[in-house]
């Protein structure tokens, strides 16, 4: 039976207060788990971001629970929240948000530095990382002069470098064309995702469903279904 | 370097533009703020020029003298009174006067003429050419070779012009600590001979100056010349109200302090505003690093190890500025009155690290706000 990784329970959110009250995510709950591929898909307003940034340890909800091997993250104070997403969770974001004017062997080595790596070591883990996504030779380019994809590498190589259990991606194939988007969502699935680590997907790109164990449909703030992905996935 | 702290020196100095502007900001203002105290600072020592050079440890004066060249001549019976106060362990009377010398050419130089004390030639400046006891001979003055020394045709030993149609004659050429700041040769003589020779007041002693016979004798000194009606200073005391008078009582220190608030002003508006849009354009990704983990408390390390390292290669690059333009005008203007104080610098970094404070906590405020959560809603 696989572990679980992620166990939300009852998550609600909102934003502003009275007229302007906007409900974003209405008391959702679901499990993710080791050595599984798990997408969220939605229209945009559905409430997957805000989903995601609550399980990850970024937005406090309002009410709910999301427990992480065996801890209520929202019980933990600021800074220990705060290692919990170095530690435990390795994000990519949609836009990647690469310092440029670091190269990219340096913008993978942030999360080595903040767990306290020295800047040498940093560096070596790092290029061993870029080793791993298939761009080793751009290390000491800076991250402008890479196209999408290999940016989009760079971004995964960051959020690898900490080894964390959980990651988490936003629309990993927004800014990319179908053809990269799927090698760049096949090399994750093949290279990234294994027994000991949960994958998280927010996406509405359905030219990748096929790479999903399972899709978690959003509308509105709740779930309206999971199914299993794969081949056959819509 | 810690890593987080290298991390904010690339992203900062490998923004060069920003980097660039930062620096020139800084750099601009603390320029502005060593090169017009330095002026100022100048001005103030030479103004205590006289008391410098003569270097007495006690001066007594009129309690009206404001500056060194304006003395209110006192009653000889003054120096006989001051030297009956117990704890003296002498005293000798002072002529400080303007005079104007007639040179061999037909030309009217002013001069500053300083007559020391028959006696003792007590304040005697040191000589690089001639003997001191030739002082004694007739018509005998001292000439100081400072910056004003070729207004009186760079004279040499044996070299004569008129003071009120009264034959002088170099007998020596003397070095001193410090030029004046009126920009006028000074010229020692004897005491006697400068009374003769330049017309006077019914009195004719400038000041009186005084060796203690230790320190702590000097506020009974002091008290007993006040009870006499007459101001005792020591040399430091009196130095302190000449520059007070400059400072407080000319404008010159108003207008100095406002050129001060200037500099720093602009320093700020520049560094500030440059800084401010440094953060802006990072705010992501500073909001991108809390999203991955790091803490409040290092982005704020990164953010005053920015601003406190732009501020210190810009106060670096300032001085070194400042140092240079002075050390090239003296060389071009021997009068330049520009010197550089412990103090100047002091009061230059002070300023500078208020204006990295005021361009940090802007930055500080905005990075300690963005959310996380901001970075993924994009």
């Amino acid at each position: 039976m696989a572990r679980l990784a992620v166990s939300a329970k009852e998550l609600v959110k909102w934003f502003g207060e009275g007229e302007a009250r906007t409900m974003a995510v209405r008391g959702v709950s679901f499990d993710a788990y080791f050595g599984e591929m798990l997408f969220i898909e939605g229209p945009s307003g559905s409430g997957k971001t805000t989903l995601l940034s609550m399980i990850s340890g970024i937005l406090r909800p309002n009410s709910g629970k999301v427990i992480v091997e065996d801890r209520e993250i929202w019980e933990l104070p600021g800074d220990q929240i705060a290692d919990f997403r170095l530690n435990t969770v390795g994000f990519v974001f949609q836009d990647y948000h690469l310092f440029p004017k670091l190269t990219t062997v340096e913008n993978v080595a942030i999360p080595l530095i903040l767990k306290k790596l020295d800047w040498e070591e940093s560096i070596s883990v790092a290029l061993r990382h870029l080793e791993i996504v298939g761009i080793r030779d751009r290390a000491y380019l800076a991250p402008v002069k890479l196209s999408g994809g290999e940016q989009q590498r760079v971004a995964i190589a960051r959020a690898l470098a900490s080894s964390p259990d959980i990651m988490i991606f936003d629309e990993p194939t927004a800014s990319l064309d179908g053809d990269t988007g799927r090698r760049i969502v096949d090399f994750v699935k093949t290279s990234v995702l294994n027994e000991n680590r949960s994958i998280i997907i927010v996406t509405h790109d359905s030219r990748i469903f096929e790479y999903a164990d399972r899709i978690m449909r959003m509308e509105d703030g709740k779930i309206i279904g999971v199914e299993k992905g794969g081949q056959n996935a819509q | 370097m810690k890593g987080i702290l290298k991390i904010a020196y690339k992203l900062l100095v490998n923004d060069r533009g920003k980097f660039a502007a930062l620096l020139v900001g800084i750099t601009f203002a603390v320029f502005l703020i060593v090169m017009m105290t330095s002026m100022f600072a100048g001005i103030l020592y030479r103004s205590s020029s006289t008391v410098i050079n003569i270097g007495a440890k006690i001066w007594v004066m009129d309690p009206a003298v404001n500056t060194v060249a304006n003395s209110i001549p006192m009653p000889d019976y003054v120096l006989d009174a001051v030297r009956s106060i117990n704890g003296v362990k002498y005293a000798v009377g002072l002529y400080s006067g303007g005079a104007l010398a007639k040179l061999p050419n037909g030309v009217y130089q002013s001069v500053t003429v300083i007559g020391l004390d028959d006696a003792s030639l007590y304040g005697r400046p040191s000589l690089i050419e001639g003997q001191i006891e030739d002082i004694f001979a007739d018509n005998a003055f001292i000439v100081v070779k400072d910056s004003e020394f070729p207004k009186l045709g760079s004279p040499r030993l044996g070299s004569e012009f008129e003071i009120n149609d009264h034959r002088c004659v170099i007998v020596g050429i003397a070095k001193v600590t410090t030029g004046g700041l009126f920009g006028v040769p000074t010229l020692y003589t004897t005491y006697n001979r400068a009374i003769q020779y330049i017309p006077s007041t019914r009195y004719t002693v400038s000041y009186i100056t005084i060796e203690p016979k230790s320190s702590d004798a000097v506020p009974y000194i002091k008290q007993q010349v006040k009870a006499l009606g007459y101001e005792a200073l020591t040399k430091e005391e009196f130095i302190r109200k000449v520059s007070n008078f400059y400072k407080y009582q000319t404008g010159l220190g108003t207008n100095v302090l406002l050129m001060t608030v200037i500099s720093f002003v602009v320093g700020l508006s520049i560094s500030g505003q440059t800084f401010y849009t440094f953060i802006l354009e990072n705010l992501e990704k500073f909001g991108a690093l809390k999203a991955i983990g790091a803490k409040g408390k290092e982005l704020v390390s990164m953010i005053l190890f920015q601003a406190a390292f732009t501020a210190l290669t810009g106060y670096g690059l300032g001085v070194g500025l400042a140092s240079l333009l002075i050390a090239v005008a003296k060389l071009r203007l021997p009068n330049y009155a520009a010197k550089i104080t412990f103090e100047n610098l002091a009061f230059a970094f002070v300023m500078v690290l208020v204006i990295a404070a005021i361009s940090s906590y802007i930055g500080v405020r905005k990075v300690i706000k963005i959310e996380p959560f901001d970075i993924f809603r994009g």
